[in-house]
């Protein structure tokens, strides 16, 4: 067997198993990645529906920020929110640095404006499907935002799994904020990046399937949520 | 007793103007309603009676004149209102949760599985409203005005896209919600619903009001030609 079937037999052994080192990261990883999501979202689904609804000078401004803050490198996050927590930092005597709170700071940075900006998309389509009959009906506006958040919800579910599947999947940020310490905040992709370095390929492996199979879970999940909408004609 | 007429009557535009890229589109135009029941507006496509129907409602705002009910200005002390569109949006919700997102608007009122059984959708009370059929749509969307409570309603050729049995479900929930004391300012291109329904007509012709008056006589007695050509018109088809 070479090295590399040996890698791959190993790995499944391991997974198959439920070796316990293993169980423990990838649990971290979730519970950070999942941390993340509900932050974000709490910030990102609100704020991006307040985009949609209201006319402000400067909103082109916000969208234009929004839209390029989606595309910021995780490790461009992650050197931000380090320096911010840093001991010398003006968050410093928090004493987050290299902690799970640290990752997961970094990630809602990274994601919330990623579903505030697709929030955005899809309440503006949505809003304006519905603004009419909103004038009609004399909606005020505290009850519009709720009202388009719950009417676009299936929209706003794939929204969130996109989210998750960018916070889970990063290594960039996660790595210099949390810095790979084992037991603490060693997680998935940070663990990738270091057994492959130590020439360590079945752990490697064993975890690169685990982020395989989420990311699947996740796009599965999307296909069935749109068909559901499909079904009832939300889409 | 008819309840409402008191907030609702007069209906008065005064010198209304309403200008869209550079094209007068309404007015000046002078209205005045004051008889309860239901009040055609009839005339040709593109007369404005869809215009008129949303300066009416405050969808849009007039170029010039004045909008008032009952003496009272639009916009400060209007009577409740609600309005249909010719083509409903629904919310993508289920046919009740339609209803009760109106109904707690008007903060109460009616009972969900009532207002349903009036417009004959208790059955489909929890499928989704967008798979509902044409006429089911459009009798949800004159329920779900109805759960605001309204006072005063605008229906905006309601029964256009409907089939003959359909428009006739249609048309007595109309007649019922007249009945009730709530006045209704109906668009509609159909001559035969206008003579079953209508109280009085309002011909609109080129974003005027050209003629009004009682139904019956204009539809068999229309003054001017523009009434009278397009009863003429419709009663040879
Ligand atoms: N926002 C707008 N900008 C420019 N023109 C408009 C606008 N809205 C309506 N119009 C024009 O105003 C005229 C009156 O439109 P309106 O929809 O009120 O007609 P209508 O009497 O309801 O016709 P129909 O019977 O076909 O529904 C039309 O010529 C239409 O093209
Ligand atoms: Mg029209």
């Amino acid at each position: 067997m070479s090295d590399f079937e040996q890698a791959f037999a190993l790995a499944l052994r391991l997974l198959f198993s439920f070796d316990p080192a293993l169980i423990e990261i990838v649990a971290l990883s979730l519970k950070v990645s999942l941390s993340a999501l509900f932050l974000a979202g709490l910030i990102g689904l609100p704020f991006g529906a307040a985009v949609a609804v209201t006319r402000f000078p400067g909103r082109g401004g916000v969208i234009i920020l929004l839209n390029a803050m989606m595309g910021l490198p995780p490790v461009v996050i992650g050197l931000l929110v380090y320096m911010l927590l840093s001991r010398a930092g003006p968050l410093g005597v928090l004493g987050l640095l290299y902690t799970p709170a640290a990752m997961i700071i970094a990630q809602t940075i990274l994601i919330a404006p990623i579903i505030a900006a697709l929030t955005w998309q899809v309440v503006e389509s949505l809003e304006g499907e519905y603004s009419e009959l909103f004038r009609s009906m004399r909606v005020p506006f505290h009850r519009r935002v709720p009202t388009l958040l719950f009417d676009a919800r299936f929209s706003l579910m794939t929204v969130m799994l996109a989210g998750f599947g960018r916070a889970v999947a990063e290594v960039g940020a996660v790595m210099i904020v949390g810095g790979n310490i084992d037991h603490l905040t060693r997680v998935m992709t940070t663990a990738i990046a270091l057994e492959t370095a130590k020439g360590d390929l079945a752990q490697a492996l064993a975890l690169g399937f685990v982020l395989v199979l989420i990311a699947i879970t996740v796009n599965g999940a999307v296909i069935v949520i749109r068909q559901a909408a499909r079904r009832r004609a939300y889409a | 007793m008819r309840s409402h007429e008191a907030a609702v009557l007069p209906i008065e535009a005064r010198g209304l103007r309403y200008k869209a890229g550079g094209r007068a589109l309404i007015g000046p135009l002078d209205l005045t309603i004051s008889q309860g029941g239901i009040t055609a507006l009839m005339g040709p496509n593109g007369a404005g009676k869809s215009l008129l129907l949303r300066l009416l409602h405050g969808l849009i705002r007039p170029t010039a004149g004045t909008i008032s009910f009952s003496g009272r200005a639009a916009g400060d002390g209007a009577p409740r209102q609600a309005l249909v569109f010719q083509k409903p949006v629904l919310l993508r919700r289920s046919v009740a949760a339609n209803i009760s997102f109106a109904r707690s608007l008007a903060g109460g009122g009616e009972h969900v599985d009532d207002i349903l059984a009036e417009a004959g959708l208790t059955a489909q009370a929890r499928q989704p409203a967008r798979l509902l059929s044409g006429g089911e749509q459009q009798r949800l969307a004159l329920a779900r005005a109805m759960a605001l409570r309204p006072q005063l309603l605008f229906l905006d050729e309601p029964t256009a896209s409907l089939d003959p049995p359909a428009t006739l479900l249609m048309e007595d929930m109309i007649a019922g919600i007249a009945q009730r004391g709530i006045k209704i300012v109906l668009v509609t291109h159909d001559v035969g619903q206008a003579r079953r329904l209508a109280d009085d007509i309002a011909f609109m012709h080129q974003g005027r009001i050209v003629e009004h008056g009682p139904a019956g006589t204009l539809i068999e007695a229309a003054e001017t030609k523009e009434a009278q050509a397009f009863f003429a018109h419709r009663l040879v088809l």
